[in-house]
């Protein structure tokens, strides 16, 4: 059987292996568009900071990973002819495929102003987007980031590191609006300025004027801030284009799956940033374009690609942590609350430690933290276990750090 | 080299906090803790100085053993002038948070002067902090951990802190550290109080890793647990039963002070024993005692965790009182029990509760109401006095009203406050009070067990059984056995005992061992963490040393020979029954013995040539 | 009875395991697995199945490298008395120091309710760390069955860290590595320096792994049609 896989980030990795464990006898070709081994973009930040070097970035690490059962590609998928099964790709070739995965993740978004198709406008998504910061950063250089979003705050410490003169400037009211709430927001704002960057939340970008020693952004409110290098880090959206005209649903932008990750077209699975799965805690379907989801969608894609059916997805639970400039958060399920649920939060601002911890009736449903990182997957045992809490929901209405004794009463009867 | 080499001055007036490297010199003499504060607080105290004015000082201190591997390695001392005696006050306790400061790279903590308002001691690793503490003044114990470990958000802080009992007054209140761990005697917490230091919240995450030989270190600690796991006491009987193991033991040999000492046997013993809080409650089926639990790296475990029934007259209606938390240990058992004539053993649960959760030391408290009773029957305290409670001995209603009158120093409790030494004194009937040098006996009389009199006497804190327990020797037999009755030999015994102890209490291990432990066990380990060449003669010779400072500088605070001395009950009248019956404690003999044996002068004076043999500031 | 399982992922036999095999005569149990079952993914599920008869497709009594000798931590909270020289054995192992606060093992206090409560890492066959890691710095120990950190290859992205649904993977900000309990190579120290029996390192058949796997399907994002 011949199995394709349209991307090289992780889903798409995973559901490669996954499928040769299932199927020894398979075909598996996996197309990336870029030119490297297949990398995480999750280490790209600790490859701007030095901590690691390109290959540290590799999903594997053996050299050879990818010579045998799974035969890695490079190309950019075009399009699909559903009818003969047949994938193109841009440069021509044709590849026949029973089982398709849609594993293209997501790209960038570039806010529409004008200049931001300037020279000195940057990304921050892929390796050759990480060659082209570090190129540039050097002591004193002034940077702009546009969005205090995920990818935004986690590449500070290395802006913050090089030297630079960093501005932020986020549209939201607060840093990482999709994943922190006001209070943690705010604190992970402040958090940002004593470490000396000038962070503007509810601020927009109008322009970017380009000169020949600089541009200059224009922001609301008439402000304006030289930049030798503008990072645009105002978000992702799904990366399926190439299956435009195959008559796959799409969702939120990506490609609708049902619980099997497969598509309204049979044969075409999407996972990942590029699928819109199921969500455990709210029993929709989202993008919820984290490292985790995509693992658990490419191996349950996997699965169904070699026989459909098999494996039904209960969900991922939407989940993210993230350092900047040290500080760590992390946020969890249905953190904003739902109606009627309680919640319970410990804030110190001085220390930056901050939890907040949502309820439904007596079950943990979400939360957020800073600064907090001992036992935190704690968090998702509670929520996914949907356990419930009885005595100790009170307990941890008093005092939410006592997560892991909530735990341990609510598995072991402590 | 497992010291940190590393202290802190807390400057309480100032509200400032600066830091010194440790004194090797001292360190090499006086080991650390007990004996390494003590130096230190000579050093810089006025002997003189009002115990609860800004002139004393108050240092927390670990050992170098402290926060490592060998079994019982998590002591830590206070070390201060006690307002109860006026003696050099050094109240050793287990739990957590010694072992957490040394973690934190702090060998001691030196606190003094005053500060203008309540404060806490916050201490993370190096980072150190006094935080406004006004939120937490008359708070109890149990709260003020409670409210310290939300508002610092952190489950792994350790706390030691103290209760109302001392903001109140109460001259033996304890410092209580993990909710129910004591540095329980002397009045250490009074002194913390005076102080306007609430709290200290410590959270250490440095680790202790300078051990001289880690791998010689590993290895020796390892074969001296084995050690204890094999003996009968530290591997058995205090596991399972605790301290409390010695109830009925010390009751059969007529050594259980009973009655403030009026007896010497308790007819209701076996109810407030080791064995009865094994027993299944008839009323709700649970045992008194949950289960035992160890400090901080000790692998005996003797500490009690236990409940009180729900049904109890004490906690009926007060659900906070439902859960576990630390039972009944031998001493406080006794005081609050036999001393009391009380056999209510959940009662004095409860009461020993309300010590730890308002911090003051059972032992003096339990003994304190034991004078009391004696002299409301007496009719001298009244009914008048007590809001009509009847202080009867034997009446578990009026321990438990004392012990929350003293948690909250209200009305007849700021007299129980004052300890049994100043209670029969103002109302007028001193030779009731059963102390030596203000501070109450523990819970062997030395009628019965001869050589505790002379360690009573002889005590630089006043009385107490954990300056030279000879019990061990006289009762278990350990290292040899003793006759308890005769006083022969039992001067050099309690000096070799006290200079043991001494040492012990200046490691950061626990005085429990040295029932399966001699120096000769502990040097090696000490000698593996730490530089100095540390033998068994080099800590006996430490330890003698200390006593010997220790001893200097009560003198020069004021207590001479006259106070080594014993209640005339105890010295008059005899023993009514049990193996003691028609004995008094021989003090008269043993103590001119004991005076030579220390090179002292006959009416007990420390000479020039002994301070200059230990090297002691002239 | 006879069950066949196609196709076989580690959470089929862990399902299977929880909601039949416990409730079943195990002498009469087969289980079919239809593929070369991957010693990392599962192990530890066919471990704690290996009372019963594995045999593959096509008859053959399955084997998985050398699954007699694992063992596991088998903790005992009822025998623990919260000294913590397990935490402080650990991190000498580990760290180099007596640090509690280092310890991939950690002791749990319920105060209230007077109970001691050793926790670390079961190197669980979910291995959920494991699959969350980008980098492949997460990788099983075949003679220990232990999930390893490769501290040279770990970027610090503390994915795992959430991903671990036990909290058993802890961000050290000291050395920007994850830490957790690796089993110390096949000697752990803690079971070696608990005094009461309460952790011991015992035949993985004989813990009570099974308590906590008893929940764990609910954690698991998948379940199986078939």
């Amino acid at each position: 059987m011949t199995y394709v896989i349209v991307g090289s980030g992780p889903a798409g990795v995973v559901a490669a292996e996954t499928i040769c464990k299932l199927d020894p006898n398979s075909q598996v070709v996996m197309v990336g568009d870029e030119p490297d081994p297949p990398y995480s973009r999750m280490a790209i930040p600790y490859l701007l900071i030095n901590n690691i070097d390109e290959q540290g970035t590799y999903l594997r690490k053996d050299p050879e990973h990818f010579d045998n059962a799974i035969k890695h590609m490079h190309g950019v998928a075009e399009s699909v002819d559903v009818e003969a099964k047949t994938l193109h790709l841009a440069d021509g070739q044709k590849i026949d495929y029973e089982a398709l995965l849609a594993s293209t993740g997501s790209k960038p978004i570039l806010p529409p102003v004008p200049g931001i198709d300037g020279e000195r406008v940057t990304t921050c998504w892929t390796l050759e987007d990480a060659r082209k910061i570090t190129a540039t950063l050097k002591p004193g250089a002034s940077v702009v980031l546009i969005g205090a979003g995920f990818i935004g705050c986690i590449i500070l410490e290395a802006l913050v590191s090089s030297g630079a003169n960093l501005t932020v400037i986020e549209m939201g009211d607060r840093m990482v609006p999709r994943m922190l709430n006001e209070t943690s927001g705010e604190l992970l704002k402040k958090w940002c300025q004593e470490k000396g960057v000038n962070v503007m939340t509810s601020a927009q970008v109008e322009s970017i004027e380009h000169h020949s020693d600089k541009a200059v952004v224009n922001i609301s409110g008439d402000r304006h801030v030289d930049a030798e290098l503008v990072i645009s880090a105002a978000g992702v959206r799904a990366n399926a284009d190439f299956l435009e005209g195959t008559g796959v649903e799409m969702k939120n932008g990506a490609v609708a799956v049902d619980r099997h990750m497969c598509s309204s077209v049979p044969g075409i699975y999407a996972a990942g940033d590029a699928a819109c799965g199921l969500d455990f805690s709210t029993g929709d379907f989202s993008v919820q374009a984290v490292q985790p989801t995509a693992v658990e969608h490419g191996r349950i894609a996997a699965a169904n690609m070699v026989r459909h059916g098999s494996v039904l997805h209960q969900g991922c639970i939407n989940m993210n942590v993230l350092d900047t400039i040290g500080l760590i958060s992390v946020s969890y399920g249905q953190w904003q609350g739902v109606e009627g649920g309680d919640h319970t939060s410990l804030l110190d601002r001085d220390r930056f430690r901050y939890i907040n911890l949502q309820f439904d009736e007596d079950m943990l449903i979400g939360a957020n933290t800073l600064g907090i990182t001992q036992h935190i997957g704690i968090l998702r045992g509670l929520i996914q276990g949907q356990f419930n809490l009885g005595k100790w929901k009170q307990r941890l209405m008093d005092n939410p750090m006592l997560l892991m004794e909530a735990y341990l009463a609510a598995t072991q009867g402590a | 080299m497992s010291w940190t080499r590393k202290i802190m001055r807390v400057n309480l007036t100032e509200g400032s906090i600066s830091e010194e490297p440790l004194n090797m010199e001292w360190a090499d003499q006086y080991i650390g803790q007990r004996g390494l504060a003590t130096r230190y607080f000579v050093e810089e105290t006025d002997p003189k100085c009002d115990p609860l004015g800004p002139d004393n000082k108050l240092i927390f201190a670990t050992g170098p053993l402290t926060g490592t591997m060998a079994s019982t390695g998590g002591r830590y001392s206070v070390i201060t002038k006690g307002p109860l005696t006026g003696a050099i006050a050094c109240s050793n306790s287990g739990g957590f948070i010694g072992a957490e400061l040394k973690s934190a790279g702090w060998d001691m903590v030196i606190c003094e002067g005053r500060s203008p308002s309540p404060v806490m001691l916050h201490i993370v690793d190096d980072k150190v902090e006094l935080l406004p503490a006004d939120d937490l003044w008359g708070k109890s114990v149990w709260d003020t951990d409670k409210l310290i470990h939300q508002k610092l958000n952190d489950p792994q802080i350790r706390i030691a802190a103290i209760g109302r009992s001392a903001e109140a007054g109460c001259l033996y209140a304890a410092v209580i550290n993990d909710l129910h761990r004591a540095a329980g005697r002397s009045g250490v917490g009074t002194v913390m109080a005076s102080k306007n230091l609430k709290a200290m919240a410590v959270r250490g995450t440095l680790g202790v890793g300078n051990v001289k030989d880690p791998k010689r270190f590993m290895q020796v600690t390892a074969e001296q647990k084995q050690v204890l796991a094999e003996n009968a006491v530290t591997g058995q009987g205090l596991p399972a039963m605790g301290t409390q193991v010695l109830m009925n033991v010390i009751n059969e040999i007529g050594a259980l002070p009973t009655n403030n000492m009026r007896e010497v046997q308790f007819k209701d013993a076996n109810k407030i024993s080791a064995e009865a809080m094994a027993e299944p409650r008839e009323s709700d089926g649970k045992p008194n005692l949950t289960t035992n639990a160890a400090c901080f790296g000790c692998t005996i475990a003797c500490g009690r965790i236990s409940t009180i029934d729900k049904g109890h007259f004490t906690v009926e209606n007060k659900p906070e009182y439902w859960g576990n938390s630390g039972g009944l240990e031998y001493e406080a058992a006794w005081a609050l029990g036999a001393d009391t004539g009380v056999g209510d053993l959940d009662a004095l649960t409860y009461a020993n509760f309300v010590c730890n959760e308002d911090g003051f030391d059972p032992i003096s408290f339990g003994a304190t109401v034991a004078a009391a009773m004696e002299l409301f029957e007496e009719g001298v305290v009244t009914a008048e006095q007590t809001d009509g409670m009847e202080l009867r001995f034997g009446s578990a209603e009026a321990l438990a009203w004392c012990a929350e009158k003293v948690a909250s120093g209200e009305g007849f409790g700021a007299d129980l406050g004052l300890g049994s030494k100043r209670l029969c004194e103002k109302y007028g009937r001193p030779e009731l009070s059963m102390t030596v040098k203000g501070q109450e006996f523990p819970a062997y009389d030395p009628r019965g067990v001869q050589g505790m009199g002379l360690t009573y006497a002889t005590s630089n804190r006043g009385a107490c059984h954990l300056r030279s327990y000879t019990v061990a020797s006289e009762v278990l037999g350990i290292p040899e056995k003793t006759d308890p009755l005769s006083v022969d030999g039992k001067a050099g015994l309690v000096k070799a005992f006290q200079d043991a102890t001494a040492a012990v209490d200046s490691t950061g291990l626990c005085v429990f061992t040295t029932f399966a432990w001699s120096l000769d066990n502990i040097a090696p380990q000490v000698d593996a963490a730490c530089e100095g060449g540390w033998t068994a003669e080099k800590l006996l010779e430490a330890g003698e040393r200390i006593w010997n400072l220790e001893r200097d500088y009560i003198q020069r605070a004021g207590l001479t020979g006259a106070d080594d001395n014993l209640p005339k009950r105890l010295l008059k009248d005899a023993a009514k029954t049990g193996p003691a019956e028609g004995k008094v404690a021989g003090l008269d003999v043993m103590l001119p013995e004991y005076y030579q044996i220390r090179g002292w002068t006959s009416d007990g004076q420390l000479t020039d040539e002994t301070r200059s043999k230990f090297g002691l500031p002239a | 009875m006879r069950l066949a399982l196609f196709p076989c992922l580690p959470a089929d036999l862990r399902i299977l395991y929880n909601r039949v095999f416990q409730s079943s005569k195990p002498e009469c149990l087969f289980v079919i697995i239809s593929f070369d079952t991957h010693a990392n993914l599962c192990h530890n599920t066919l471990h704690s199945i290996s009372k019963f008869d594995l045999i593959n497709d096509q008859g053959l009594v399955h084997q998985i490298g050398d699954k007699q000798m694992l063992r596991s931590l088998n903790i005992n909270p009822d025998k623990c008395t919260g000294c913590l020289q397990c935490e402080m054995a650990c991190s000498f192992e580990n760290e180099g120091v007596f640090n509690p606060a280092k310890s991939r093992i950690k002791i749990f206090t319920f105060h209230e309710e007077g109970r001691f409560v050793p926790y670390t890492c079961t190197q669980c066959d979910e291995a959920w760390c494991l699959h969350a890691c980008p980098v492949e710095a997460i990788k099983m120990n075949r003679e220990t069955g232990a999930m390893e950190v490769l501290d040279s290859v770990c970027v610090g992205c503390k994915v795992c860290t959430i991903a671990c649904p036990f909290g058993t993977v802890n961000y050290n900000q000291t050395t920007g590595k994850v830490i957790k309990c690796d089993l110390c190579g096949g000697d752990p120290q803690c079971a070696a320096a608990c005094p009461t029996e309460a952790i011991t390192y015992v035949d993985a058949d004989a813990t009570g792994l099974e308590k906590m796997r008893a929940w764990a399907a609910k954690t698991d994002n998948q379940a199986h049609v078939n």
